[in-house]
């Protein structure tokens, strides 16, 4: 012992629980000044717009749907569109957190799963065999292939040891995912028709989706934010190594199976529900964990919170900035996030994980 | 008495064997270590005993139950294991990497509890890390970063404790600290270590029983005295040298000859 002398002096334990309930009640406090921030969020994603109303109108047709102009905005396209930005912000947040602490790479996101590729070819085989156009046509085939490609990158990757590493999942994900980018490229190829139809779902929209889609996803999309929620005392095993959780004794092969569950259920029916949506589920981890820490059971709330913020006002700023035109919130995110992800990048390096 | 055993085990990957028929019984509250050459399986055998590789004949024994038929998280609360040079997530504090060693403890109905705070408490205070507590863990020194990861294993408070090469990377005077630690493991709380070192001198030094591997066999185990000869040295190492006894301590000392 002649690095430090311990401190006898003081009473270890009044000093552990002084020290420790400092940080953990600013870190509950910033839960909720986010949950603040994103009522504001709510509240300016149903008033602003091609036709901007007053809070005080918003607040009146919610409460009793008149039929004027302002109600039928606000019921058909306004609360639909806020409705999904709220749970898709908030899925992709925490599938993004997810497949970072999985896979314990700081560049992971839900589309390494395979999923957002997965979704895209069986839409394109939609459009193309069985003719389907429309948002709420498009969600099963979108899930399904989600569930597929996310099934298949955890078998692959499961192949050469019966419970995946982080390192064989990042290689299964890449090599699915390249697969079927491949193949939806090739169903697209000389097909006018198809393409012209799976532009307006690949670019990622909240717009244009009734309370139908919402209100058919919101099972999923709830089933994973509680899976997700449960499941962030095994991520923080997993976080100090695959050896050292066993060692704890934490199933890895379950642990590994309820985490690819939870995030194909969040990732899965956010794309299903909108497209594919970068960024959110790449950035919005990193954002938490440099306010949050390395703890799991704070971070996930924190992601899910930031993502459904992040998401609502990317919306509200492709409403404002193209008048009378919108841009689509994916290619307002891309906008934001990809210099936004350089600056945090070369601001602080990203955490290790 | 022993509570850890190793029966006719083989653990392998893929086709190679690394660990070939093995008979292992841990002695309870003494210190083992396990030397040899580098690639001679002991880190292979030691992973096995803490159930972390199946092995692929033979199995591990603990209590009288084969250790892959009790369940990860009832062995976690008998055993706890260090693998060589753990890295934790960036930003994590000592106090907080010490608190997840009792995960074993804790289910979905007894959460986080007054005792779990107070076992942190005392280990932290235990292994002199009470003032580090709020540091990151990857803002330590090597050492200290260490005595970090042992106070966690520590937490677990599990009559087995298994070590491997917890000295790496340290300087000498760390790797005296951390070995002093060991001891007093054992020596203040009965605790059963099973560790792997690569310093002859320091395994002579701080075990009770010295186990020494080649080739994936056990080639010699007893007693340091009994263990580290010129003879074996010889036979495991291919390693002329002296065999003195220490001044400070009276056990075997490890002078190689070389080619001066």
């Amino acid at each position: 012992m002649t690095t430090i002398a311990p401190s006898r002096e003081r009473p270890a334990l009044a000093g552990t629980t002084a020290a420790a309930a400092a940080p953990r009640r600013r870190l509950v406090l910033g839960l909720a000044v986010l949950g603040v921030v994103l009522l504001v969020a709510i509240a300016a994603s149903l008033a602003i717009g091609s036709k901007p109303l007053g809070l005080g109108t918003v607040w009146r047709v919610l409460g009793e749907n008149d039929g004027s102009d302002a109600a039928i905005i606000v019921h058909e396209l306004r609360l639909p569109r806020t409705v999904l930005g709220v749970l898709v912000g908030l899925a992709l947040g925490m599938a993004g957190s997810l497949m970072q602490g999985h896979t314990r790479n700081p560049l992971a996101d839900p589309a390494l799963l395979g999923i957002t590729a997965g979704a895209s070819v069986a839409v394109v085989a939609a459009i193309k065999f069985l003719s389907v156009t429309s948002p709420i046509g498009y969600v099963w085939f979108a899930m399904a292939g989600s569930v597929v490609a996310a099934v298949t990158v955890y078998l692959i990757g499961s192949g050469v040891s019966r419970t995946p590493s982080p390192l064989s999942l990042v290689l299964a994900g890449t090599a699915v995912t390249a697969l079927l980018v491949s193949l939806t490229t090739s169903l697209l190829v000389n097909d006018l028709t198809t393409i012209n139809a799976y532009r307006f779902w690949i670019v990622g929209s909240l717009a244009g989706r009734g309370m139908d889609v919402a209100t058919q996803l919101a099972p999923f999309l709830i089933a994973g934010v509680v899976v997700a929620l449960a499941h962030s005392p095994a991520l923080n095993l997993l976080s100090l190594g695959d050896d050292i959780a066993r060692g704890l004794g934490q199933n890895l092969g379950r642990a590994r199976a309820v985490g690819l569950l939870a995030t194909t259920l969040l990732a899965g029916a956010a794309t299903a529900a909108c497209g594919p949506i970068a960024f959110v589920g790449l950035v919005v981890p990193h954002v938490a964990r440099a306010w949050t820490g390395p703890d799991y059971r704070f971070l996930m709330p924190y992601a899910g919170l930031l993502g459904a913020i992040l998401l609502l006002v990317s919306d509200i700023v492709g409403r404002v900035v193209v008048r009378p035109g919108e841009l689509q919130v994916g290619i307002v995110l891309a906008l934001i996030g990809g210099p936004f992800f350089i600056a945090l990048v070369r601001r602080r390096r990203l955490s290790s994980l | 008495m022993t509570r850890l055993q190793a029966v006719d085990l083989s653990v392998g990957y893929g086709d190679r064997s690394v660990v070939t028929d093995l008979d292992l019984a841990v002695p309870d509250h003494a210190i083992t270590t396990v030397i040899g050459p580098n690639g001679c399986g002991k880190s292979t055998m030691l992973r096995a005993l803490g159930r972390l590789l199946r092995p692929t004949v033979g199995h591990v024994v603990l209590d009288g139950r084969r250790i892959d038929e009790i369940s990860t998280k009832q062995v976690a609360r008998e055993l706890a294991l260090l693998p060589q040079a753990p890295i934790a997530p960036e930003g994590l504090v000592v106090r907080d990497l010490v608190a997840r060693g009792r995960h074993p403890r804790q289910s979905w109905l007894r959460q986080w509890s007054a005792d779990d705070e107070q076992v942190v408490a005392q280990t932290l205070d235990w292994t002199a890390m009470t003032d580090l507590a709020d540091q990151p863990v990857d803002q330590l020194s090597g050492g200290q970063r260490q005595r970090a990861w042992i106070a966690m294993a520590l937490a677990q408070q599990t009559d087995l404790v298994l070590l491997d090469e917890p000295t790496t990377y340290l300087d000498l005077s760390h790797q005296i600290d951390v070995l002093d630690l060991v001891r007093r493991l054992n020596s203040e709380h009965g605790r059963t270590v099973v560790m792997v070192l690569h310093d002859l001198n320091l395994a002579a030094r701080y075990s009770d029983h010295v186990v020494a591997m080649r080739d994936g066999v056990i080639v010699a185990a007893g007693p340091p005295a009994a263990v580290i000869t010129p003879d074996l040295l010889r036979e495991v190492f291919g390693l002329d040298a002296l065999v003195i006894d220490d001044p400070v301590t009276g056990k075997p000392l490890v002078v190689p000859i070389g080619c001066v």
